[in-house]
């Protein structure tokens, strides 16, 4: 009894697992001790709390969402590389090397931390690190919100790992259908751990767009109109609005999952009058424009990328806004097209189908203008532009496999099939991976102050493609020849094993380019006194973020850029028009706060009460964040100020 | 005050009450989708009760008058904002605070009612849809007394700063919100349910 009471469901069985998973979280619990011996020999917990827990600077926060989504996409690599195994060798008498409990485990999490933390980390990473410099702006609106979200989404993160090594993860799948995913046929914590995790980390990307949103909305450099901001600024603006509309749909819909686990409600159950179909539906009213919130940042990456290294001005910069913009509304009206096998009538599903297709057309119209853009351009094929040109074909093939599925009868053959997976992996991966990469090379410069190897980035680029290639297209054949996807056991007669064994070789190189990445960033490291960037302006840019130092100041900017056309610095670079007499004001700046890290850290042990049901500290830790932020909202003195003649001091010390 | 202090203390005011009126807006997509799973719930009654035989309409009325009379005080004290008449602001913020306290405590009392009865969430799908709605307005309501009763510390130590004004702002706007989200729900639960 005292024992339930003090630590609720939590038992020492929750410790035990098999070899597999033991060895996963050794290596875990290894990993983190290692990180602590490092800054404890280093000396390094005094900086690491004040330069960066502390911080409220969104160029820390992006690297720091960098950061997460780099280890996140490790595992989510690691993960797939084990699908992969035991697909390859559980047929017919063999039964591979994973249990059927740990696989399902395995592509849940796969599939949550590769939209969560992965798409969702690295989209904000470059929100936080490119749109205050491209609408020359200093911060963005709400600097303490911009932080408190990024430790909810660190929180998230945190509890996904803890269920590694304390219980289970949810066996469910990423999408967590019920009545699946109700306590009478999951009564464990592993889908507690899946809602929570997103709950939490969603909660996080909800302020966010709040923020990001008003950021664009108020806080532009004068002169810059709506259609004179960069086409990444434009993505990113869509993507707030789709974030603002969509993720209160995933709040309610998974605040409902666990009214239906802790408090016996009958919202999405089989019986008592629940109905499972609206947990569907309401799931992908948020998962359809989540698409599009990862998709449309990496469009806006290729609108910055191709213009700059064709040297020549976008082609069809009018065009490209409206087919955002009609992107962004038509993302509203598909969801369906998830589950035409629901059995609607045939008129939805045509609508929906139609629909579907119809948001083909304003992706084609990008595709074009990015490829007319490039025509009778001076184009320099650096590791972006490889990027991008994998992206074109890739995603053009994806995008037709989709065109393909949202024709209802065929969907209904090829539905949950492995054709499906290799639709979305290819969209996915050749265009938000592609196109991060793509971004990540091409702004390297600007925080790091130096470039990145182009020879191992050319490397990693023909590995990713080439193993991408290999690991998805026979998974369209599997499809079509009826494997379903999830699929942890086969009969050997199918012959469907040589396609699984090339798809594994294939995430065998996509390992290697992941590899050569890293070794990519630590070999520039090690040599970057060979690529310094001591203009500002590596690539003869085109927008604002080239005209100041890298990595730029605090404050970004010493003075207010004022802006009259679309490619504001390359004008300015024309007209030889830039200011070479400033005249200095005083900047307001927002000072650094601890709050946000321990909102995250509060955040994070209501999470872990509430999923093994710790009563007391659930409402201990719930009590504490509610004070927490009152006390530091009622706080008035939250900004200083950098003084003109400091400003001077500063800035003509860096151009002498 | 330096004319750039008060420019950057004005362009401060607006970014936040913006700010908070979309934050606004995604609260009411929130209840928006509470609504829809209402509206596809509300005839599975599985063999319980429907709104018909559970709500008390003279009852809600009596709610909804506290509601939006706490409205009007909370309302009217922005014009005492800007007479800069502290002691009069501090006071339609207490009726207020009283008036929403009150609201509470008959949706609390409605509810031990119903659950004493037998009629709680775990009955039927519509229960569980009535209740998780009318209690995340009730939650939205108990999030925003704390609120007040913050604010009126601020004003009584602070006095009407600039800082404070702002934050009463966004307070009335979100109280305001509450009361049209009321509206709805006696609309669509209360008046469409009970006939």
């Amino acid at each position: 009894m005292i024992q339930s009471d003090l630590f609720g469901k939590l038992t020492l069985s929750a410790f035990k697992h098999n070899a597999i998973e033991m060895g996963a979280s050794i290596s875990m619990v290894l990993m983190v001790i290692a990180a602590v011996t490092f800054l404890t020999y280093k000396k390094l917990w005094k900086w690491l709390f004040t330069e960066w827990l502390c911080s409220l600077d969104p160029k820390k926060i992006g690297v720091m969402y960098l950061f997460v989504a780099g280890l996140m996409l490790l595992k989510g690599l690691i993960d797939a590389a084990m699908l992969r195994a035991q697909q390859v060798l559980s047929v017919g008498d063999s039964y591979g090397y994973l249990s059927e409990g740990h696989f399902q485990q395995i592509f849940t999490a796969h599939g949550t931390l590769m939209i969560f933390f992965v798409g969702m980390g690295i989209i904000f990473t470059l929100f936080n690190l490119v749109v205050p410099l491209q609408i020359g702006a200093r911060d963005v609106a709400f600097p303490f919100l911009n932080a408190v979200s990024f430790w909810l989404f660190f929180a998230g993160f945190l509890l996904l790992n803890t269920s590694l090594m304390i219980g289970e993860f949810s066996e469910a799948g990423w999408v967590g259908y019920s009545p699946l995913t109700e306590s009478k046929y999951n009564p464990g914590v592993g889908v507690d751990y899946w809602i929570w995790s997103i709950q939490i980390a969603g909660i996080g990307s909800l302020l966010s767009g709040v923020n990001f949103f008003v950021t664009i909305i108020r806080m532009r450099c004068p002169g810059m109109t709506f259609m004179k901001m960069p086409i990444f600024v434009w993505t990113v603006l869509a993507t707030t609005v789709l974030i603002l509309f969509a993720f209160p749909i995933l709040t309610v819909t998974l605040g409902l999952l666990s009214f239906d686990r802790m408090f016996d409600t009958h919202f999405f159950t089989t019986g008592s009058g629940g109905n499972p179909m609206m947990y569907v539906n309401l799931f992908w009213a948020w998962g359809h424009p989540e698409v599009y919130i990862l998709i449309l940042p990496a469009f806006g990456i290729f609108s910055e990328v191709v213009p700059v290294f064709s040297q020549k001005k976008l082609f069809g910069y009018t065009s490209m806004v409206w087919a955002i913009a009609a992107i962004t509304v038509l993302s509203f009206i598909v969801w369906l097209h998830h589950f035409f096998t629901m059995g609607a009538s045939p008129n939805v599903n045509a609508f929906f189908g139609a629909m579907t297709m119809l948001i083909a057309i304003p992706t084609g119209v990008k595709i074009f203008n990015w490829l007319f853009t490039m025509l009778r351009g001076r184009i320099r094929l650096t590791t972006p532009m490889l990027w991008f040109l994998g992206f074109v074909g890739t995603f053009t093939i994806g995008g037709m496999s989709g065109v393909l599925l949202s024709i209802a009868p065929f969907d209904f053959q090829a539905h949950n099939s492995l054709f499906l997976v290799a639709h979305f992996h290819n969209v996915i991966i050749g265009g938000v991976v592609f196109g991060f990469f793509a971004g990540f090379t091409y702004w390297f410069p600007k925080f790091t102050g130096f470039k990145l190897n182009e020879t191992l980035g050319v490397y990693a680029f023909w590995c990713w493609l080439i193993g991408f290639c290999l690991a998805f297209f026979p998974l369209y054949i599997l499809g079509l020849m009826g494997a379903t996807r999830r699929l942890s056991h086969y009969d050997a007669g199918l012959g469907w094993q040589p396609y699984f064994i090339i798809a594994a070789v294939g995430v065998v190189v996509i390992f290697a380019g992941f590899g050569f990445q890293v070794l990519q960033i630590l070999y520039s490291i090690k040599d970057r006194k060979n690529n310094l960037d001591t203009s500002g302006d590596p690539w003869n840019g085109r927008t604002l973020e080239w005209s100041i130092a890298s990595p730029p100041p605090l404050y970004n900017f010493a003075i207010e850029p004022n802006v009259d056309s679309i490619d504001a610095f390359y004008e300015m670079k024309q007209k030889g028009d830039l200011n070479k007499h400033p005249h200095y004001e005083d900047i307001h700046m927002p000072k650094d706060s601890p709050v946000g890290f321990l909102v995250g850290a509060l955040m994070f042990t209501f999470g872990f009460a509430i999923i093994w049901q710790i009563i007391w500290l659930v409402l201990i830790s719930f009590i504490a964040t509610v004070a927490l932020v009152i006390k530091h909202l009622c706080y008035d003195d939250t900004e200083y100020t950098i003084t003109a003649s400091e400003l001077e001091k500063t800035e003509s010390k860096r151009n002498t | 005050m330096t004319t750039d202090h008060l420019k950057h203390e004005t362009e401060n005011y607006n970014k936040t009450v913006f700010g908070f009126w979309v934050y606004l807006m995604t609260d009411c997509l929130l209840f928006g989708t509470l609504f829809v799973t209402y509206f596809v719930l509300q005839h599975s009654t599985f063999g319980g009760p429907s709104g018909k035989e559970i709500f008390s309409l003279p009852f809600i009325l009596t709610e909804t008058v506290v509601l939006l009379l706490s409205s009007f005080t909370c309302g009217i004290s922005g014009i005492s904002v800007n007479h800069h008449d502290k002691g009069r602001v501090i006071g339609l913020y207490l009726i207020t605070f009283l008036l929403g306290a009150t609201f509470v405590g008959m949706e609390l009392y409605e509810f031990t009612e119903l659950v004493k009865e037998g009629y709680s969430w775990k009955r039927s799908a519509f229960l569980s849809s009535y209740f998780t709605l009318v209690a995340t307005h009730g939650f939205h309501v108990s999030m925003g007394l704390i609120w007040i009763a913050v604010m009126i510390f601020q004003i009584y130590f602070k006095g009407l700063t600039w800082i404070v004004h702002k934050r009463l702002t966004c307070l009335r706007l979100f109280w305001h919100f509450l009361d049209v989200v009321w509206i709805f729900i006696f609309t669509f639960v209360y008046l469409m349910g009970a006939s």
